[in-house]
Parts: C-alpha cells; sequence; structure tokens
C-alpha cells in the first residue's frame, strides 16, 4: 500500500489575536505547528501502513520552514515527505492549492502508485474544508469527506469501508481504491512518538520541489490563479450575558413563564 | 542499543546550549534533550544577557543574536511606601559596540542559540524529557527518556536541567533545595511603544536601561523587584526567598500586581499591555548550596548547579560559563578516552578557579544575612528614605538639627553599637 497524506503548517490559532480597531489578524509570536487535523490523518496513514504494509508519503506546499511539519510527520512514523515550496505559488487560495497538489500527488504516484490519499477535514486557519475535495476531484478519484472511523480496507480487492460523521448520526459508506479521504479528530489518539522515530525525523531532509519540477500551469496558481479575495475580515459582536435571577424556584417559574409565552407568541407573528 | 553519542546535553537553556555548542563545534557528537516544545519554550530570566561571557562561547553574537536593547543605564533604587532613593551609572561608552549587555527574550534567543548548536551538528531532540539516568557500575552511561525505546548513550551526560535538577537529586548530588535555598520569582512582560520606552526612561534610540530596587517591591522580603527595558516591552518583575514568600498570606502574582501600582513604578508602565506572565524559582543559596559538580561520568552545570549571583541578578552568565567549562572538559576527556570523576574534575577546578566560584564566595553570606536581620529592609532602608527627605526638605529647620534628627531615627530602638554592629555585618556579607 502507498498512502500519501497532504498536510499543512497552520499558525497556531490559540496565539492569534485579533486587532480590534483594524480587524487584521496578529499573527506575531504565533507558533507554526502541523494542522491538528492533519496530524490525525498522518497517524492513520501510518496505523494502517503497520497492519497491511506498505509507505507512508506525507506532501506539502509552503514556506521552506515547512520542512518541520514534515519532520513532525517522520515523527509520527511517516516514512518520506515532499515539499512544494516556490514563490510562485504563494497567494495561492483553496483552488489554486488543490490544483498544485494535485499536480503533485500525480508526479509522486507515477513512481509509486498511490492508493489511498489522507488529508485532515480541514486546517484551522481557514476552516475552509476544500483542497481535501479540491484534490480528490482533479484526480478523479472518489472522495470520502468527515471520516471518522476507518472500517477495513481490502488492498487485494482495492476496496475501503469507512463511518462518515454527517449531521445527527452516521453514515457507512464502501468505495473502491484510489480515493481520497478527509478526517475528523475522533479517527485515532495520537500516539507518543518512540525515539528512535524523533532522531530520525531530525536528521530527515524532505524532497523539495519546486514549479519547474511539477507538470503544472503557471497561470492557475498563486495569485493569478486565485479568485478568492477577502473582502473585510471583522470580530462578531460579543453576546450581552443572558439575566441571573435568584430565589425561590416556584416564585421564579411563576416569573419565568409568562416570560417564555411571551417570546413564542412573539416568535409566531 | 541504539547509537551512542560523545555527549547528552540534558536541558536547552543557556548552560546546556553552551555546553552543546563547544563540543560541536569541536567535533564531538552531541545530542541535546530538551522538554518543552522549543528551547526556551520553557525558560523563564528577568531579562539581561552579559556581552563578555557570551562572546566567549560565540564570537560576536550580538551581530545576529536576537537582542533586544543594549544597556546603557542600570540603577539601584531603594524604595519605601511612597519614595525611593535612586542611585545608577549612565555611560555612553556601553553605547558603542561592543556594548556591556543587552536585554532579551529567552525565547527568542535560545531558539537562536539552539539553531546555532544544530549547525554545528548537534543533534536537538524537543518534547522528550528525561526520567532518569542510565547508570551501571557506579558510572552514568547514558538517559532514560520518557519515551517508548527511549535509551540514549553517551560517554558524559551534562545536567543542565534547571533549577530543580530531579536527575542530580536522583544521583544524590543534592537533596531538595531548602526553601531559603530559592527564590520565586514572578514577572510579566507588558507591551508600550519604542518611543514611549525611551521618552520615559529617557533614552537614546535602540538604547536600554535597567532598575534594580530592594525594599517595598518584594514588600519587604529579602529579594529584589526590577523594570527592564526592551525593544517594545518592559519586562517587570520581583522574586523574593521562597522561605520568606511561602510565610506570606499574599501570593506572588498579588506582590507583583502591588509592586505595578507603586507610585514610583506606575508612572513607568501606565498604558502597557500586559502580554505575558511567568513564574520560576532560582537558586539562591549560593557559595554553600553548590552540590559537587561531577561524578563518573557525569557533570552539571548552571542553575542545576546553584551557579547564581543573586546580589548581583547574574545567573545566565555563569550558567553559559559553566556549560563551556563543562564541554570543554569533556574534549579533553574524549582525547584521553577516560571519562571518570578525577577526569572530569577538571570541570570543578574551572569552575572554582573562575569569576564563578570567587563571586559566589565573596557573597556566600549576604543572602543569610539579610533574611537573618530583617532590619535592613523594614528600618535602614526606610530610613535612607527619609534622611534624604529631610536633607532635601526647605522648612526652616538647621541642616545640624536635621543631621540629629536623621541620627536619631537611624538609631530609634538601637545602640550607637547595635548599628554600627548591623552595619559592618552587611559590609562583611558583600565585602
Amino acid at each position: 500500500m502507498h498512502l500519501l497524506v497532504c498536510i499543512k503548517q497552520v499558525p497556531n490559532t490559540n496565539e492569534i489575536k485579533i486587532d480590534p480597531k483594524t480587524n487584521t489578524l496578529d499573527r506575531s509570536g504565533a507558533t507554526s505547528i502541523l494542522n491538528p487535523y492533519d496530524a490525525h490523518a498522518v497517524e492513520e496513514a501510518v496505523r494502517w501502513k503497520r497492519a497491511l504494509g506498505g509507505t507512508v508519503s506525507v506532501l506539502t506546499m509552503g514556506p521552506p520552514q515547512a520542512k518541520e511539519v514534515i519532520q513532525k510527520s517522520v515523527e509520527l512514523g511517516a516514512d518520506r515527505g515532499y515539499l512544494l515550496t516556490d514563490k510562485a505559488f504563494a497567494g495561492s487560495d483553496t483552488l489554486a492549492t488543490s490544483y498544485i497538489l494535485s499536480t503533485a500527488v500525480q508526479k509522486i504516484a507515477s513512481s509509486i502508485p498511490v492508493d489511498l490519499v489522507f488529508c485532515g477535514k480541514q486546517a484551522i486557519d481557514g476552516d475552509t474544508a476544500q483542497v481535501g475535495p479540491g484534490i480528490a476531484s482533479r484526480l478523479n478519484i472518489p472522495q470520502l469527506t468527515y471520516v471518522e472511523r476507518i472500517i477495513e480496507i481490502k488492498p487485494e480487492q482495492q476496496t475501503i469501508k469507512v463511518q462518515r460523521h454527517i449531521d445527527g448520526g452516521h453514515e457507512i459508506v464502501e468505495s473502491k481504491l484510489p480515493c481520497l479521504v478527509t478526517v475528523e479528530k475522533e479517527i485515532n489518539e495520537l500516539t507518543y512518538a518512540p525515539l528512535p522515530d524523533m532522531i530520525r525525523a531530525v536528521r530527515y531532509h524532505p524532497v523539495v520541489w519546486s514549479v519547474s519540477d511539477l507538470d503544472a500551469d503557471i497561470n492557475a496558481m498563486g495569485l493569478k490563479g486565485s479568485p478568492t479575495a477577502v473582502k473585510k475580515i471583522f470580530t462578531p459582536k460579543q453576546r450581552a450575558g443572558g439575566e441571573i435571577w435568584k430565589g425561590k424556584a416556584d416564585e421564579l417559574a411563576k416569573k419565568l413563564v409568562p416570560l417564555l409565552i411571551g417570546d413564542v407568541l412573539s416568535c409566531r407573528q | 542499543m541504539s547509537e551512542k553519542f560523545d555527549a547528552i546535553v540534558v536541558g536547552a537553556g543557556v548552560s546546556g546550549l553552551a555546553a552543546a555548542y563547544v563540543m560541536a563545534t569541536n567535533g564531538l557528537n552531541v545530542a541535546i534533550i530538551e522538554r518543552g516544545r522549543k528551547p526556551g519554550a520553557k525558560n523563564v530570566m528577568g531579562g539581561v544577557l552579559y556581552r563578555k561571557m557570551m562572546e566567549e562561547i560565540i564570537p560576536e553574537f550580538w551581530k545576529e543574536a536576537p537582542l533586544e536593547r543594549p544597556i546603557i543605564e542600570q540603577n539601584f533604587w531603594l524604595l519605601d511606601h511612597n519614595s525611593v532613593v535612586k542611585t545608577g551609572y549612565r555611560g555612553m561608552e556601553w553605547a558603542d559596540m561592543p556594548h556591556n549587555n543587552y536585554t532579551v527574550f529567552r525565547g527568542k534567543f535560545d531558539q537562536w542559540f539552539a539553531e546555532k548548536c544544530v549547525q554545528a551538528g548537534a543533534l536537538l531532540i524537543n518534547e522528550t524529557a528525561v526520567k532518569h539516568c542510565i547508570v551501571k557500575d557506579g558510572r552514568v552511561i547514558g538517559v532514560e527518556t520518557d519515551r517508548p525505546e527511549g535509551d540514549l548513550y553517551a560517554d558524559a551526560v551534562i545536567l543542565a536541567d534547571g533549577v530543580n535538577s530531579l536527575l542530580a537529586k536522583e544521583l544524590g548530588l543534592h537533596t531538595e533545595w531548602r526553601k531559603d535555598e530559592v527564590a520565586l520569582a514572578v514577572m510579566e512582560v507588558l507591551k508600550l511603544s519604542a518611543d514611549k520606552i525611551e521618552e520615559r526612561f529617557h533614552l537614546n534610540r535602540g538604547m536600554g536601561a535597567t532598575i534594580e530596587l530592594f525594599g517595598d517591591g518584594t514588600d519587604g522580603m529579602v529579594g529584589t523587584a526590577y523594570v527592564y527595558t526592551n525593544q517594545n516591552h518592559i519586562s517587570i518583575g520581583c522574586g523574593a526567598l521562597l522561605s520568606q514568600m511561602s510565610e506570606r498570606t499574599t501570593t506572588p502574582y498579588e506582590l507583583l500586581e502591588r509592586f505595578k501600582q507603586h507610585p514610583m513604578i506606575k508612572p513607568l508602565i501606565e498604558g502597557a499591555e500586559p502580554c505575558e506572565y511567568y513564574a520560576h524559582l532560582i537558586p539562591e543559596g549560593g557559595y554553600r548550596s553548590v552540590p559537587p559538580l561531577v561524578r563518573d561520568g557525569v557533570l552539571v552545570v548552571g542553575d542545576a548547579a546553584q551557579l547564581v549571583n543573586g546580589i548581583h541578578r547574574e545567573g545566565s552568565n555563569l550558567a553559559m560559563t559553566s556549560g563551556r567549562f563543562a564541554a570543554e572538559t569533556v574534549i579533553r576527556a574524549k582525547e584521553a578516552n577516560r571519562f571518570d570523576r578525577q577526569t572530569l574534575s577538571h570541570y570543578e577546578r574551572l569552575v572554582r578557579e573562575s569569576f564563578i566560584m570567587k563571586d559566589l564566595k565573596k557573597y556566600k553570606t549576604a543572602s543569610k544575612t539579610l533574611e537573618d536581620n530583617p532590619d535592613y529592609f523594614h528600618h535602614y532602608l526606610p530610613a535612607v528614605n527619609d534622611a534624604m527627605k529631610e536633607m532635601f526638605t526647605v522648612d526652616g529647620v538647621s541642616k545640624s538639627e536635621k543631621q540629629k534628627k536623621i541620627i536619631k531615627r537611624f538609631l530609634r530602638n538601637k545602640s550607637v553599637l547595635g548599628a554600627a554592629r548591623d552595619g559592618i555585618k552587611l559590609l562583611w556579607a558583600v565585602k
């Protein structure tokens, strides 16, 4: 099995503040981390590799320091990593990004065919959940999103069965391989990496590709290939706190019920 | 068995990084193990880094290291409730390169220093805690980390694991520090524009100042408070002996809050926005608390070895110098291929013959003298404030009358002899 995981380096959103006056993101001081959903995707790929044999590759696009998230993936048990870095990629939106990544997946698959592509459900900085499905549709393979459990993978039959998270329940779906899955955090618990993997990660240098290494249209990437524009960033207004009444339960109930009824009536009007 | 290193350094603070850097640049195969997410993530310091000792490790580091401001003015304030007596020194020779010292943020600086170690060939493993030293036939031969398959072996292990140094304790090099051997320090980083900082501290562009305060900043406890200028931030903190802090009902946080509200301090930090809050233990035991520094296969450096000169707020320079000495010793040991206690005792000798032990020896009774005689902070320090007020207030009273009044105030409830004894004791403690 060749399992390929698409990962992203993101700012630790816990450390990002929004300037209330200018409404801009203050990223100063925020450290960069492996997108948490992607960490679970790597973990899942590694678990299936250990069960079925094979290789786990990771792929990311970003500045040279995005090498760190590839090393982090190696800690988690990935075997090799590819880093796409080029000024031509800068400013790409989800459309352009999924295009670039899909060309890289094709290039990787041309040397070792890829059976399964993993992505995190979404990245915590943009929260769009578009890149995974974008890659699948460009590669023309099935996509299984919001996967919370991989029930089975049958390499001989080239099939996969997963449990998807859907509103109010679950859905069990079977698909042909190769396909692309995007995973929820619930899919697994991250394991604490063994020391030899930590050492291997520190010493690991990924394969680095620039735009000239890909069979890709330069006009479909970067700012040129990105129709998305951010019009405005704003902080949602803080909701006012509710009222708190203190007193005896039955007296408060008598006060509360007419108010609730009044609300219901006003809603119906 | 996993691969064997020449040396393992436990802890990526300045002592450990100094040791790793010196060994790696001399061709040794070095592993640094750090429990934080990155070097510096768990390291706390008021913020003054001395150029001389750092330069002995990386020449001209100031050309590339992330530094905040070179210090051109250092102040010592004797703080009372509503007044202050100030002394200090400003020298423009400190404004020229190479500077005397700098304010730094350890989060940034240590990361840079660690990067230099990696460039020199050291292996840096983050997010990994060392649980035990691996001891065989009485000799330390490696470390056991908290990770699966987590044992790592080396000829020498350098313990740079900070003030608590559980590893040195486990080896029996020290017992749990007493409460009067450590200080608890709390600190805040406040955001303030460079313009405001330069205006309030009367600084030329880019230059910095420090203020060290005794007295009311620690509410009379033995310790100091400080205010340091960074590029766009003020570092403000206070610390006192844990023995005194723990007798109080006030929390360290309240102590710092009280200090920030002090009428002498408030105007300096008006409008500054709190960004970060830290708390940390500082070794304050001094000369008498320094444990044995070596055993077979192991050396202890920095805070783990109590190498801090509290009276002069020097710690990082002692730490990095001890790290360098330990490294030089391991390099020598490697040449002789002997890592027993006797060979490694070269490190102990280097520390003893350097400014580190000489300074610690000079102040060996200082902290205890101050702790045992609360009058220094509670009686004499306010009296000095009163004396200055008396002499500077023009109210028609003759100067000789005023002098008599001041002397009377100094000697309140004390004989001349008693006061003289207090004075001599203090001089003796810092002689």
